[in-house]
Formats: C-alpha cells, sequence, structure tokens
C-alpha cells in the first residue's frame, strides 16, 4: 500500500501538490493595494505573503502580481500550508432529499407517473411580488437555473400575484394539481402566515387527496410547515432545481412505477 | 463581405420573404392595437416624470385614471391635453395629481376642442422627440471628440444591484479595455408594469433601470471616454412589460444599445405575445429614432435547447428580428443580432461546428453589429478549463468578424464577477485580438468542406422552419411551443389587460411622429454611416 493509502486510512491528510504530505497549495485573490512604482510593488508584494500566512501558507511565493487600474493588485500565491485534514471530523449536512440534474427528474416524473407533473402557483392575498415564484416557475429561471416550465414532464400554471385562495382551491381541482407553490414576500402583521394558514385550511378542507402544499417566501422558518399546514417552506436562495429536487422526492419516489 | 460559405443567394432572400410572410399579420397587429406602455411612453415623451408617495409613477396614475374614466382606444393624449386645457392645469403632473385622487373627469373632445387638444399634445411630445434628437447628436459629437473604438466592441456586464457600485465598477472595466458596459437589471424588472424612479441602492441580482440610473451611469462614462479618448458605450434592457418606455428613456438620457428582442419576453417570461409585439414595435421606432443599437436574445434559445440542434432556431429569429427591426425603421447597422457560442465542448468538432454557425450568420447579415455571447451553458466551474473555453470563444469571434463580443468570465454561473475575473476576461481576448485579429482575412473554409456544409444544412433547416410557421402563423406557432421549450398561447401570460384595441380616431403624438420620421440608422460597430430612411 502507497503512503498515501496508509495516511487515507489514519484519516488524517493534507493537500497534496507533487509529493505525498507536502501541503501544497494555490490561491488567488486581490488586495485594494496599488502596484505602480518600486515601492508599491514591493509593499503589495509584501501585504500578499502576510494574507498568505495568516491563511497558515508557510512558506508562500508571490508567482503573479499585477495590477488592476490605479487602486488593486491581483495575486496568484503558491505556498505550504501547515494544516492537516481530519477525515473522521468531516461533517456531511444531512439533507432530506437529493438535488438532481433535470434530466434525472424528468425520467423519475415519467416513470413514477407516466404523466407530467403538474404544478400550480401563485402569489395569494394582497402580495403582488411575484419575483419569488417566477424565479422559481418561468423558464428564465434563478441563479443560473431554469425554471421549472424548463423540465419536459412538469407542466405549470402559474397563476401570478393577488391570486384568492377560493380561486387557487378551484384551479388547482381543475388542472388536477400535483403540487401547489405559493410565494408570500410581503410580512406585514404576518400576513405571510395568515395567508398560508388560510390556503392550507381551505385545500385540508376541499379535497380527499389534496395537492402538495409548497411554500416560499424570504421570511418564512423552514421548520414551520407542520405549524402552517404545509408539506414544505423554501427560504431565500431557493433554486428551481431544488424545488424541483423536493417535488420529485415527494410525488415521484425513485423506484415507483406507474 | 465576400462570401466564405458560398451561400445561394436565392435561398437568403427566400429566407427573409419567409420571415416577412410571418411577421408581417403581427406587425398589423401593432399598427392597430395600443397598450397602456405605449400611452404612458407617449406621456414621458411630454415630460411626465416622477411618482406618487408609493412609488407609482405618474404616467401610471394618469393612464389609468384615463382608461377608467374615458378608455384608453383613442389613446391617452386627446382625453388628457383636454383636461388640462378645461381645467386650466399648468402642467401634467398637477393633472395626474388630481387624477389620482379622482378629481378629473376625462371625456374625448370632439370638433375645435379635438383639434386644440391634438396641437397642445403634439407641441409637449414633439419636445420629447427633439431631446432625443439633442441626445442622439450630442452622442455624434461625443464620439467625435474622443474616438469610437475598433471592431469587435468589447461588452461587459456589471450587476451589483447598487448603482453607487456599479459606477466605479463600470469606469474600471472602461479602463482596462471595455467598449460597452451593459447594467443587469434587478430579477424580474421586466414583469413590473411600471419603471421604478430616482436612483436604486437595492436590486436583486442586478440593478434596476430608472431614468436616474441611466443619467448617473450615462456622465460616469462621459467622463471616462474623455479621460480615454474613446467613446464608451452603454447598455441596458428594454424588455419586459415596460420596454417603449424605457426605450423612451433610454432616448432621453442617450443610451447607446439596448437589449431588445421580438420574442424573449414571451418566451422565457411568459409575457403575453400580442402585448409584446405591440410594444415591441413602439420600442424600435423609438430606438431608431435615437440612434440606438438594439441586441437581440437569440443566445437564451441555446440556453434551453442544445445548441447544435437548434441552430437553425437562431438564425429564424435573428430574420424575424430583422423583419421587425426594419420595418420599425431601425437601419442594419442598429440591428445588433445575437447569438452564441453554446456548443457541449465534448461534441467532436464542435469549434468547427461553432465557426460554421458563427460564419453564416455574419454572412446573412453582412451590415448587422452582429453580438456574440459566450459560453455559459458548459462554464462547469472548473475556471481553468472554462478560461481555454473563453479563448477559444474570443477566437471565434475574431476569426468570423463578429461585432460585439460579450467578454466570458471564467467564473460564469459561480458568482457576479470579481474585479479579477474581469480583468482576466480582458486579458485573454486582449491575447486573442492580437495574436489573430487578422485570421479571418486568412481563414477560408474548404468550399465544401464541414464548415461550409454545416453552415448551408443550418440555413435550409431555417428556412423549412420558416415555411412552417408562415403556413400556420407565428402567434400559433409560439402557442405551439415552436420556440424554446414553453407553449405560449396568444391569450395567455401577463399583460394582455395592457392591451387596447385602436378606435377611429386613435391618435397618440408620439406614435404619429415616429412612424411619419422612420429611424435615421446609428452608429455602430460596422462603422458606415447607417441608410437613411425616408
Amino acid at each position: 500500500m502507497s503512503l498515501a493509502g496508509k495516511i487515507g486510512e489514519i484519516g488524517i491528510v493534507r493537500p497534496y501538490g507533487d509529493t505525498t504530505g507536502d501541503g501544497r497549495v494555490q490561491l488567488s485573490f486581490t488586495l485594494p493595494v496599488p502596484f505602480g512604482d518600486e515601492s508599491e510593488r514591493a509593499r503589495a508584494e509584501g501585504a500578499a505573503l502576510q494574507l498568505a500566512a495568516k491563511m497558515g501558507m508557510d512558506p508562500a511565493m508571490v508567482v503573479h502580481a499585477k495590477g488592476m487600474g490605479p487602486d488593486f493588485t491581483f495575486f496568484i500565491v503558491y505556498g505550504r500550508v501547515g494544516h492537516v485534514v481530519d477525515l473522521s471530523a468531516v461533517t456531511v449536512a444531512e439533507r432530506e432529499f437529493p438535488v438532481l440534474p433535470a434530466a434525472e427528474v424528468n425520467l423519475r416524473i415519467r416513470s413514477a407517473l407516466g404523466r407530467k407533473l403538474v404544478v400550480v402557483g401563485a402569489c395569494i392575498g394582497t402580495d403582488a411580488h411575484t419575483v419569488g415564484i417566477d424565479a422559481i416557475l418561468n423558464v428564465k429561471g434563478h441563479a443560473g437555473e431554469k425554471g421549472l416550465e424548463y423540465y419536459r414532464e412538469i407542466r405549470v400554471v402559474n397563476m401570478g400575484s393577488q391570486v384568492g385562495v377560493a380561486d387557487l382551491v378551484a384551479r388547482a381541482a381543475a388542472e388536477h394539481a400535483d403540487a401547489v407553490l405559493v410565494s408570500q414576500v410581503v410580512t406585514q402583521r404576518d400576513a405571510h402566515l395568515t395567508n398560508t394558514r388560510q390556503m392550507a385550511a381551505a385545500f385540508h378542507a376541499g379535497f380527499v387527496r389534496r395537492p402538495l402544499l409548497v411554500v416560499g417566501g424570504p421570511r418564512f422558518d423552514p421548520g414551520a410547515a407542520r405549524d402552517l399546514g404545509v408539506d414544505k417552506i423554501f427560504g431565500r436562495g431557493t433554486t428551481p432545481r431544488e424545488v424541483a429536487s423536493y417535488l420529485v422526492h415527494a410525488l415521484a419516489p425513485a423506484g415507483a412505477h406507474q | 463581405m465576400s462570401g466564405k460559405l458560398d451561400l445561394d443567394p436565392a435561398l437568403v432572400a427566400q429566407a427573409r420573404e419567409l420571415a416577412r410572410r410571418a411577421g408581417q399579420p403581427v406587425t398589423d397587429l401593432a399598427r392597430t392595437h395600443t397598450t397602456v406602455s405605449v400611452e404612458r411612453a407617449m406621456l414621458r415623451l411630454a415630460g411626465l416624470d416622477g411618482a406618487d408617495e408609493d412609488g407609482m409613477p405618474w404616467v401610471n396614475r394618469l393612464t389609468d385614471a384615463v382608461r377608467e374614466s374615458s378608455g384608453l382606444e383613442h389613446g391617452a393624449a386627446l382625453p388628457v391635453w383636454d383636461a388640462i386645457r378645461c381645467g386650466g392645469y399648468p402642467d401634467l403632473r398637477t393633472l395626474a395629481v388630481d387624477a389620482t385622487a379622482g378629481l378629473v373627469k376625462f371625456r374625448l373632445p370632439a370638433g375645435h376642442e379635438a383639434e386644440a387638444a391634438r396641437d397642445a399634445a403634439a407641441r409637449s411630445v414633439e419636445k420629447g422627440i427633439s431631446l432625443i434628437d439633442g441626445r442622439r447628436a450630442e452622442r455624434d459629437r461625443m464620439i467625435a471628440a474622443t474616438s469610437d473604438p475598433p471592431n469587435p466592441w468589447i461588452y461587459l456586464i456589471v450587476a451589483t444591484g447598487d448603482i453607487y457600485e456599479d459606477i466605479p465598477q463600470a469606469q474600471a472595466a472602461a479602463r482596462e479595455g471595455a467598449d460597452v458596459i451593459a447594467v443587469i437589471r434587478s430579477t424580474g424588472q421586466s414583469l413590473l408594469d411600471y419603471v421604478p424612479e430616482g436612483a436604486t441602492r437595492e436590486g436583486y441580482a442586478g440593478t434596476y433601470a430608472t431614468r436616474e440610473n441611466f443619467r448617473l451611469m450615462r456622465a460616469a462614462l462621459d467622463d471616462v471616454s474623455r479621460e480615454l479618448g474613446r467613446y464608451v458605450r452603454l447598455t441596458n434592457y428594454a424588455s419586459g412589460l415596460c420596454m417603449p418606455e424605457i426605450a423612451s428613456l433610454a432616448g432621453l438620457e442617450r443610451l447607446d444599445m439596448m437589449l431588445n428582442d421580438c420574442m424573449y419576453g414571451i418566451i422565457f417570461r411568459d409575457i403575453n405575445p400580442v402585448r409584446t409585439f405591440i410594444d415591441q414595435r413602439f420600442s424600435r421606432q423609438v430606438h431608431a429614432r435615437a440612434g440606438i443599437v438594439i441586441n437581440t436574445g437569440e443566445d437564451n434559445y441555446l440556453t434551453t435547447a442544445d445548441a447544435v440542434d437548434a441552430a437553425h432556431t437562431v438564425v429564424v429569429s435573428q430574420l424575424l428580428n430583422e423583419y421587425f427591426g426594419r420595418e420599425a425603421g431601425l437601419a442594419d447597422a442598429q440591428l445588433g443580432l445575437g447569438h452564441a457560442f453554446e456548443i457541449n465542448p465534448e461534441v467532436p468538432d464542435s469549434f468547427l461546428l461553432e465557426l460554421a454557425h458563427a460564419q453564416l450568420i455574419r454572412e446573412l447579415f453582412p451590415d448587422a453589429p452582429l453580438k456574440y455571447m459566450p459560453p455559459t451553458k458548459h462554464m462547469t466551474g472548473n475556471v481553468f478549463a472554462g478560461y481555454l473555453l473563453d479563448a477559444f470563444f474570443n477566437l471565434a469571434g475574431v476569426m468570423t468578424d463578429q461585432s460585439i463580443l460579450l467578454i466570458g468570465m471564467m467564473t460564469e454561473g459561480i458568482h457576479t464577477p470579481f474585479l479579477s475575473d474581469r480583468d482576466l476576461a480582458l486579458e485573454n481576448v486582449r491575447y486573442v485580438r492580437r495574436a489573430a485579429g487578422r485570421l479571418g482575412g486568412s481563414f477560408r473554409p474548404e468550399p465544401d468542406g464541414f464548415v461550409a456544409q454545416r453552415a448551408r444544412q443550418v440555413l435550409a433547416e431555417a428556412i423549412d422552419l420558416l415555411r412552417t410557421i408562415g403556413s400556420q402563423g407565428l402567434l400559433n406557432a409560439i402557442a405551439e411551443g415552436t420556440f424554446g421549450v414553453t407553449k405560449r398561447p396568444a391569450d395567455g401570460g401577463r399583460g394582455l389587460d395592457g392591451v387596447v384595441e385602436r378606435a377611429d380616431g386613435y391618435y397618440n403624438p408620439a406614435a404619429e411622429m415616429l412612424e411619419l420620421a422612420g429611424g435615421r440608422g446609428g452608429s455602430s460597430p460596422r462603422g458606415g454611416t447607417a441608410e437613411v430612411r425616408s
């Protein structure tokens, strides 16, 4: 067994440059310091080395420094870090569902449902802020990810803003919605919570097999789903792929067949 | 431009004719309808600015009040200027305040009262149009006093959300070589049915397009243009529900290029198709007048579909954009038709395919300032591989004589670019230009080789698709999901409630002046003075 293998077994590793245990890494960054005349350049490189040292690189070498405009300098630094990685202490955040690529989402829906998954989305109450629901639903999407409309196996009905709960329930029934997505941005007098409870109550009362209820907005507590009567709450920064993956997790589990 | 692909001129003419036939019915629709945003744009040109205490612009308040009281089918101008005359209002703002409070009863004037309202409306809007003409002349003077950069123009994006952060970043980018600065808009602005007011410091992944933000950024770029002796252009977005208004504000504040696609809002933002085509026509008429180069959004098709399979949809959309653009008075030199380098790098011969597509478009639109977009879809987070891919993109751009290169970032899809990302990206394009800037002159694809054949195949597929669209009608084709992956029926999407059929006697002085005058060409990177439309 190689030395690297042995160290791995113990559970302690260092970065690998070209020799086991050499701890060599590369780093690039910008400092807001000028890189003009000779003394400025010397000071800039010194500043970069100081940062590298504080980041645990010793020895460190500035291999590239370049002024960008009058006020900034870009650096590329190579060096050895003294830190070790203890693999036994690595923690992995558990997520209740895996985030899947679009093709996988489509495949799972096809094999589990044998038809398109129907999503009805809306901003309810007086809330006119459709930024959230549109970021999740529109093809345009959000954060470099296409919205749910982009998924071939998802049919999206976007009802827009200021939708009444009764209209939402009726539309969800008419479309045979598998899931209802509701976005709430306005939080005055806890309007988002009141609206959500109302909406959930209407769905619980109006259906034998109600659609999955998903709520999103920047001010929700993601842990409050049960309290509000919904199945899932998404917070700020949620991407369309996460939502699609959750829908598949809840409605089209792996291995299920129609 | 001498053809390198040996395209059949008859086939090219046929493609154009098919595009015209597909687009004509939609143009007729735009000529016979108006929208709330077209009417608001007219009021903006007449000088109505500002917003109430809730931030709702006075143009919205006034248009809504007119609509409620007397309808918009005759246009807002007659009821508004009639009310000004009858009520003795000193200006539009004062009228708008009273109208918002429900104190004004609008009516459609007749006879000599209608004449008086018409004259007054025309005089007010004329001032706005003259301002736009003045801005255009000012641009010409600025270019003469500085200089016009050579092709390809280097196009860079800033997007901090805060106009006061955007400004130093834009100036830094210009100093590092950017010829065009685009300020990305806040996420979702295209879906707002009003234009926000004032300088803004909070946007989501972009900065709101407002008149004040336009003014601040243009002034800052004027400073840096003088400092560098090179005119730095400013770009924003005339898309979404307020296209006509944003186009007008861009003309009034001397923006130089505007994103303005005939179908983008429909496909990607679910904006009603009819609303989009009406708004688009007016906005393009304003751009034509203002000497603004439009940028179309075909690159977007390739982010949702496979760039090889969907290559012909790009050409189809370009031909439609060209037809709609010319019809609205834009000169070829103002048609910044878009396309992109988005083929999966794992595909064999991917670079040859990219060259075929880019060269085809260059030859189909010889006088258009083509805008070439860098890879985004296949940027994986491996910044080193991404940097290489961007270099190939830059190489394809110089080899096929593209006019505007949007500079690729190796950190695409990871974060909004660091200062250093932008600097490295510019170093990349400078190297390619220096090393291979004249390669285009020596690039001769084999007459019946891979590149030439592929280009001819894409053109043939585009013609087939145009024929299909022509036979079913453009609106039906959009409803059937021909473009992009979504179906967009003509009665669906946002903004349809803002569409109004024009009645006999409809009057909009702005529409009339722009219709009569047409555009006068733009200052484009192809250099030549644009054709003059009579």
